[in-house]
């Protein structure tokens, strides 16, 4: 009786443990298949690729069928993922969804994935992502560890306050001031220039930060224009102010040595540009007609 | 409070997908964190040179830093010496590196629990240190160990809402994402979120009070 | 591979982050501790509906994330008003949670202490109250030392929980570092050190009293 107890007990832990490893070794294929295809693909052989002229990145891509795209799932205008439709809408998803219509000939051979500001890079790098579009300023910093692809949006930070708030515009920040940003963005580092007296209090991601905010935990949320105007219009309470005061070029971005994916995407921007199909799109999400 | 619009189905159904990837996760690295745990904390019960040391530093280090901690760092400091995982990879490893220091100190202790003079009769008897352990040790520290065990899985469980952070899509980021639509619902889908973990956790308890009872 | 100039540069900031953690973590075991002892006095009165209070406490909030008690305080009380600083809803938090793992470790101190010197108090005329304040308390204090050191332990690691709401401790300042910098994995070894600096001998002090209470026996 005792034997046949521990017995099992030792069935029971074994019948687990393969259980859920086999549970996780499927889910791993299906979520992470391409992560562990692309990266060896690529960095054994855009080195190489780039100087021959040839297209690796693309034709791992192709080979794969599938474009897997690193974007915000929580900014709205640009990436936000509704959970009564379970989709996610924005300028940067109709980008990628063109992209993978460009380049695979259908826009729903294309995976989205969700990414913050802190987890982008390394999700590029592990190739968990082909490419990042989500709202990335393009940097001097950044340009040492990605490729960028040439400017597809022209945003300024700027502020975002309760209406009727005394905070106008940046000058207004003094000291004792709490100011809303997200973690490893370029916009906490101006900020902290702008204005050094502030508190600047930091967040995992926009949704985070606006929460934060309408929780009355700051008195201003500081980014990019673009992300602020999504907020003021989920919530009419919050008005963005104050114009904006440094220029931040979004770029897309690609590992570093995939030239041919960036000449790729490149030349995508270029034919939406050409066609008209640009200022569209903008006025789309944005409601005007791009700035010249 | 907006209880209406918190608790419409398809945000029901959004956290509950949240709740699904939570399970999984933790599931994966209750597995794998029991297997890594009994390894080291068998290790560190035989006494074997060189390898035990080894076992009780890196055990004594894990033990004394956050998880949270443990998880940036195999999220965002890794990838800088070479060393890649996705977002569920990292997490399910972080929670593994974590549980499985605290689950080896359960296995350590409940292998200890049993007279020095069981071990000494087993290997008099003509049995190898092993089979020492194999049958006669291990049986018995094992049923002193479910208790423990079980209250580990459960905070590993809670846990597991800590990879919020590198946006794991668990309950608890979905919870968010909901609160983040509409500001009024934070305290219904708390309470939801709650709800679902009380569930899980207390009937995990409940087995476990009722295993040892039958094994006591 | 380690980039000691991370630690030179920023030494400042990892120490304001450290004070605040140690600050959060002292505040919280204080806190935790004096609800965690009125807890288990609870759960053991004979009257039934301290008995209750004090079981659902407990089972309720052993049962859920930390992340989610913060959140309670830190999402949830400003949708009906109350507004508190993040490093307020982080202690508080944690104090809340922590309770419930310290009462259950004072319970099973003041349960090993043999009843029948309940018994012999009381009739001896001491009223519940004095008993427990002067007879029982004190014998269960020994017991509850080593796991209460514990929980202090899990306490600091898991005041780790302030970053995520901007609660200006150490992982807070290792992230900020981190992002500054874009060297994470010094930065984080690092902060690892500096947490290590608060926990480490903290559980060398319980291995200690673990063995010195057991050679008491």
């Amino acid at each position: 009786m005792r034997k046949r107890n521990w017995l099992a007990i030792g069935l029971a832990m074994l019948a687990l443990t393969v259980l859920t490893l086999a549970g996780c070794g499927k889910k791993e294929e299906n979520n992470t298949g391409v992560a562990s295809s692309s990266p060896s693909q690529s960095s054994s052989a855009s080195p190489s690729g780039a100087s021959a002229g040839g297209t690796p990145t693309l034709d791992a891509i192709k080979s794969r069928g599938k474009l897997v795209v690193g974007v915000k799932f929580d900014t709205r205008l640009f990436g936000l993922k509704d959970p009564s439709s379970g989709n996610v809408e924005g300028f940067d998803i109709d980008i990628a969804k063109g992209l993978a219509k460009e380049l695979l000939g259908d826009e729903s051979k294309l995976e989205l994935k969700e990414v913050t500001s802190k987890t982008r890079i390394p999700m590029l790098d592990n190739g968990d992502i082909d490419l990042i579009i989500a709202t990335m300023t393009i940097t001097e910093e950044r340009k040492q560890q990605v490729d960028f692809s040439d400017v597809y949006f022209k945003a300024g930070q700027s502020l975002l306050v309760k209406k009727g708030s005394p905070i106008q515009s940046v000058a207004d920040i003094k000291k004792g001031t709490k100011v809303i940003g997200v973690k490893g963005s370029t916009s906490v580092k101006n900020i902290a220039e702008k204005a050094p007296d502030a508190t600047v209090l930091e967040f995992d991601n926009y949704q985070d930060a606006f929460t934060a905010l309408k929780a009355g935990q700051g008195d201003v949320l500081t980014t990019d224009n673009a992300i602020l105007y999504g907020m003021a219009s989920q919530d009419s309470n919050y008005e963005v102010v104050g114009g904006t005061f440094t220029d931040e070029p979004y770029g897309i971005a690609a590992k570093k040595g995939n030239a041919d994916l960036v000449a790729f995407v490149n030349g995508y921007l270029k034919k939406l540009h050409d066609s008209g199909e640009y200022d569209k799109l903008y006025e789309k999400w944005i409601g005007a007609t791009p700035i010249q | 409070m907006d209880f209406k619009d918190a608790y419409k189905w398809v945000n029901i159904e959004f956290m509950l997908e949240g709740f699904l990837v939570t399970l999984e996760v933790a599931a994966a690295a209750i597995a794998l964190s029991f297997l890594v745990g009994c390894v080291a904390g068998t290790i560190r019960y035989m006494k074997i040179p060189v390898f035990s040391p080894i076992a009780a530093f890196l055990v004594e280090l894990v033990r004394n830093l956050p998880l949270l901690l443990i998880i940036f760092f195999t999220m965002f400091a890794l990838p800088e010496v070479g060393i890649k995982f996705g977002v569920v990879q990292s997490a399910i490893i972080a929670l593994t590196v974590f549980e499985s220091a605290m689950i080896s100190e359960i296995v350590r202790s409940g292998l200890n629990s049993i007279p020095k003079g069981q071990v000494e009769a087993g290997r008099s008897a003509g049995l190898t240190p092993f089979q020492t352990l194999w049958h006669i040790v291990l049986p018995q520290g094992l049923r002193r160990m479910v208790p423990p065990l079980v209250s580990q899985f459960i905070s590993l469980l809670k846990d597991t809402s800590l990879a919020v952070i590198i946006a794991l899509p668990e309950l608890m980021h979905n919870a968010n994402i909901v609160i983040g639509h509409n500001f009024q619902t934070a305290i219904p889908a708390l309470m939801l979120v709650a709800v679902l973990y009380f569930v899980v956790n207390y009937t995990l308890s409940l087995v476990s009070r009722r295993l040892e009872n039958r094994m006591a | 591979m380690l980039d000691f100039s991370i630690l030179t540069d920023n030494f400042g900031t990892y120490l304001t982050g450290f004070g605040k953690t140690a600050y959060a973590s002292v505040l919280a075991l204080a806190g935790s501790f004096l609800l965690g002892t009125l807890l288990a006095v609870f759960r053991i009165t004979p009257v039934k509906p301290l008995q209750w209070i004090g079981t659902a406490y407990v089972e309720f909030i052993r049962n859920i994330p930390l992340l989610l008690v913060v959140y309670l305080f830190f999402l949830g009380l400003p949708s009906i008003g109350v507004v508190l600083s993040p490093f307020a809803c982080g202690t508080l938090g944690l104090t809340v949670y922590t309770a419930a793992f310290i009462a259950e470790a004072v319970r099973a101190g003041i349960l090993s202490v043999p009843k029948g010197q309940m018994e012999a108090a009381r009739s001896s005329g001491l009223s519940y109250g004095a008993t427990m304040r002067l007879v029982i308390l004190p014998q269960a204090v020994k017991i509850v030392i080593p796991p209460l050191n514990n929980q202090f332990i899990n306490l600091i690691k898991n005041s780790s929980i302030l970053s995520v709401i901007s609660g200006f401790d150490l992982m807070f300042y290792a992230d900020r570092i981190a992002s500054n910098t874009y060297v994470v994995f010094s930065t984080y070894i690092f902060a690892g050190m500096f947490y290590l600096l608060l926990t480490l001998p903290l559980s060398y002090a319980t291995g200690w009293l673990e063995r010195r209470l057991a050679r008491n026996y």
